[in-house]
């Protein structure tokens, strides 16, 4: 209307990119209850600052090897719980569903019986079963509404059944597959390693400077082109820093294949989360449900779905598991603290209980956090009734601040 | 005054229980391109619910609608989109964690064929739809809109409805929760939307917004129809009893 308004919107949008803009956005948003991965990371450094404080033995290289190598399950798991919390609900089956996943996968290379199948085969038929739980707890919680907390509950004791009656009568099996053992313990060459690191980088820098031109053409507000260097020379300088350290680890120097694997699995969840149509519609479902709908969106699919990126994601954590330990048993089989390691993980990694606020790396970041205690308080000599404790205190304080900030979001607007 | 002799969406004889509630019982309603429709009437009379009808969020249990003159049936959102029908709706159809951008495009956003999304048209399209709307006081629309001020909120959802090329948009109380400011702001929003040539109905509780910016006014009682009248014939006292005791003289009913 007025001839002022264009003028004030190219000026805005020249303004809105320089550094001194952004950070100032930044802050604002911070205070608003936006903060990203800002304490996850200060919780990071922390951590390993203390450690190394304890023992000199955590900054080593073949600890940096090993960490990878603890962390990598309960990551991948918590890939799948990322998708859940986004929109709101709870899956308390991926405990024993990964144990399933790895008796699966165990079950389908043995050796001498009529179900020896070559292992890639194997690993399918696993995530296939992680997928075929998810299908029937999601269906039953879309369709007939019941509350997933129940249903998942029920998926829970159901898996551990299965376990049981599978393993019952030997109580463990091996896993001689040399693929499936692989995929925990083979460590790629140093030049591989270098090479992965390149690929990478540049990888990262194609995606960050191609969406930095198509803004730019489109004549959008692009962010700060400085901001996009420095974003990618600091990922970039992780991955060589990783191979960096696992080429000098001893005995088996370079970096482990289950890294890749992990990352992978990040990229590709962080992608379909934030780029493609389904993982919008994820995200909105967890916001608000009956807008959801009403926009047109068929919500009771991308439940199933979800439920089903849970129950696969499970599987393939429950398969690095077992082929970790070149097997599977009635103590291995999803027991213990892995439920609960990798849902705290994607609630650390930032990812909100209350839905459709998170970001599929929280996973990768909260399952280093939870990997990080584990492994320090077992090399300084401290107990499991430490580790418990330092890991609920840890997520208890990840939940008060999802809450607080949830508060303060809120109160922000209107 | 009326641009076409058809109207965009008529409702003959339309009816709707909820279980022994007679939510609508045989209402008649029609809106016509470039005009605002008030529709109003006391708490329960049944606006939201004709609304929901039209949107295919509920089904019909008697009666015909037809929409540019063609009988149709909305089995779902879906269908009413399809139509150009769009509603923003009391309880504000929008996520709040979401940014202005995704929830203009919420459930038609643009993407490749492998459902990539395409981010650089939407949040242009987007910046001009508010442009063009004189929605002047949103900084960013990569901002979430659990940032924004009531009144913005209200404007996201309404510049939603003209960014579809709509031909009928239902606003359900929008100025309910507002303040004086942004009440005028959304009101501005409300005769922009008929200036464009859209058909609007408008449902409110605030008979001075009504007389602002509506053409003609339907008065919804206990689920029926009872009456129809020009804005410029009519005054705040009729209406006041129209919507009260119902039964107008028959000569003020507009067929
Ligand atoms: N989903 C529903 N289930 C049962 N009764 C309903 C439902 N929606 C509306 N009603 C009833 O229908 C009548 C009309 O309600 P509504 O259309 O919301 O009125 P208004 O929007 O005019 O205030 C009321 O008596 C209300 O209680
Ligand atoms: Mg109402």
């Amino acid at each position: 209307m007025s001839s002022a308004a264009p003028a004030e919107v190219q000026a805005a949008v020249e303004d809105q990119d320089s550094v001194v803009a952004i950070l100032r956005a930044r802050w604002v948003a911070i205070r608003s209850g936006d903060v990203g991965s800002l304490p996850v990371i200060i919780g990071i450094i922390a951590i390993a600052l203390f450690f190394n404080s304890k023992t000199s033995l955590f900054f080593s290289a073949v600890n940096f090897q090993n960490l990878i190598g603890q962390m990598a399950g309960v990551t991948v798991i918590a890939i799948g719980v990322v998708f859940v919390l986004l929109i709101g609900e709870i899956d308390l089956s991926i405990g024993f569903v990964s144990g399933l996943g790895g008796v699966a996968v165990a079950y389908f290379q043995q050796a001498g019986t009529g179900h020896q199948y070559p292992g890639l085969v194997a690993l399918g038929l696993a995530i296939l079963t992680g997928l075929v739980i998810g299908l029937i707890q999601g269906s039953i919680i879309a369709f007939i509404g019941v509350p997933s907390f129940v249903v998942t509950l029920a998926g829970l004791l159901v898996s551990q059944g299965l376990i049981l009656q599978i393993l019952g009568t030997q109580g463990v099996i091996g896993i001689q597959n040399v693929q499936i053992n692989d995929i925990s313990n083979y460590v790629l060459s140093k030049n591989t390693g270098w090479i992965v690191a390149i690929i990478l980088t540049v990888a990262l820098a194609a995606a960050a400077f191609g969406s930095y031109v198509s803004r730019l053409r489109a004549g959008l507000p692009t962010g700060n082109l400085f901001l996009v260097v420095v974003r990618v020379a600091f990922f970039g300088g992780v991955a060589f820093a990783a191979v960096y350290v696992c080429n000098r680890a001893k005995p088996r120097p370079g970096l482990p294949l289950v890294g890749l694997i992990v990352v992978f699995l990040v990229v590709l969840g962080g992608y379909v989360a934030s780029r493609t149509t389904f993982g919008r519609h994820v995200y909105a479902v967890g916001g608000n449900a009956e807008a959801t709908r009403r926009a047109g969106i068929n919500v009771k699919l991308i439940r199933i779905l979800v439920f089903m990126i849970s129950g696969a994601m499970a599987a393939m954590g429950g398969v690095i598991l077992a082929s970790r330990l070149n097997g599977i048993s009635l103590e291995s089989a999803g027991g213990g603290t892995i439920l609960l390691d990798s849902i705290s993980a994607a609630v650390i990694g930032g990812v909100s209980l209350f839905g459709g606020r998170g970001r599929v790396s929280g996973a990768l970041f909260g399952g280093l956090i939870i990997g990080m205690v584990a492994n320090g308080i077992d090399l300084v000599g401290y107990s499991d009734a430490i580790k418990f404790i330092t890991t609920g205190v840890i997520l208890l304080a990840a939940v008060t601040l999802d809450t607080v900030l949830r508060r303060r979001q809120a109160a922000a607007g209107r | 005054m009326n641009a076409t002799p058809t109207p965009t969406l008529e409702l003959r004889g339309v009816s709707k229980n909820f279980g022994s509630v007679q939510a609508l019982q045989d209402v008649d309603f029609e809106v016509r391109q470039g005009e605002v429709m008030a529709l109003v009437g006391d708490n329960g009379a049944g606006k939201s619910t004709l609304i929901k009808c039209v949107a295919g969020i509920y089904s019909i249990d008697g009666g015909q609608i037809f929409f540019e003159g063609e009988p149709v049936t909305i089995h779902g959102p879906k269908d009413a989109a399809k139509l150009g029908i769009e509603v923003v709706y009391q309880d504000l159809a929008l996520c709040d964690n979401l940014d202005v951008v995704q929830n203009m495009y919420l459930g038609r956003e643009a993407h490749d064929p492998v459902f990539r999304l395409r981010e650089a048209p939407m949040e242009r399209r987007t910046a001009e739809t508010l442009k063009s709307l004189s929605v002047t006081t949103i900084r960013s629309v990569r901002q979430p809109v659990a940032t924004l001020s009531g009144g913005q909120r209200q404007s996201v959802a309404v510049a939603r409805a003209v960014l579809w090329n709509n031909k009928l948009v239902f606003l359900d109380e929008p100025t309910a929760a507002l303040g004086v400011a942004q009440t005028r702001q959304v009101l501005d929003l409300v005769k922009r939307l008929a200036e464009q040539g859209l058909a609007v109905v408008l449902v409110s509780h605030n008979l001075v917004d009504v007389f602002e910016v509506a053409n003609r006014i339907t008065v919804l009682r206990l689920g029926r129809n009872v009456g129809v009248y020009e804005r410029s014939k009519t005054n705040e006292q009729e209406i006041v009893e129209a919507i009260t005791f119902g039964a107008p003289a028959p000569e003020e009913v507009v067929a």
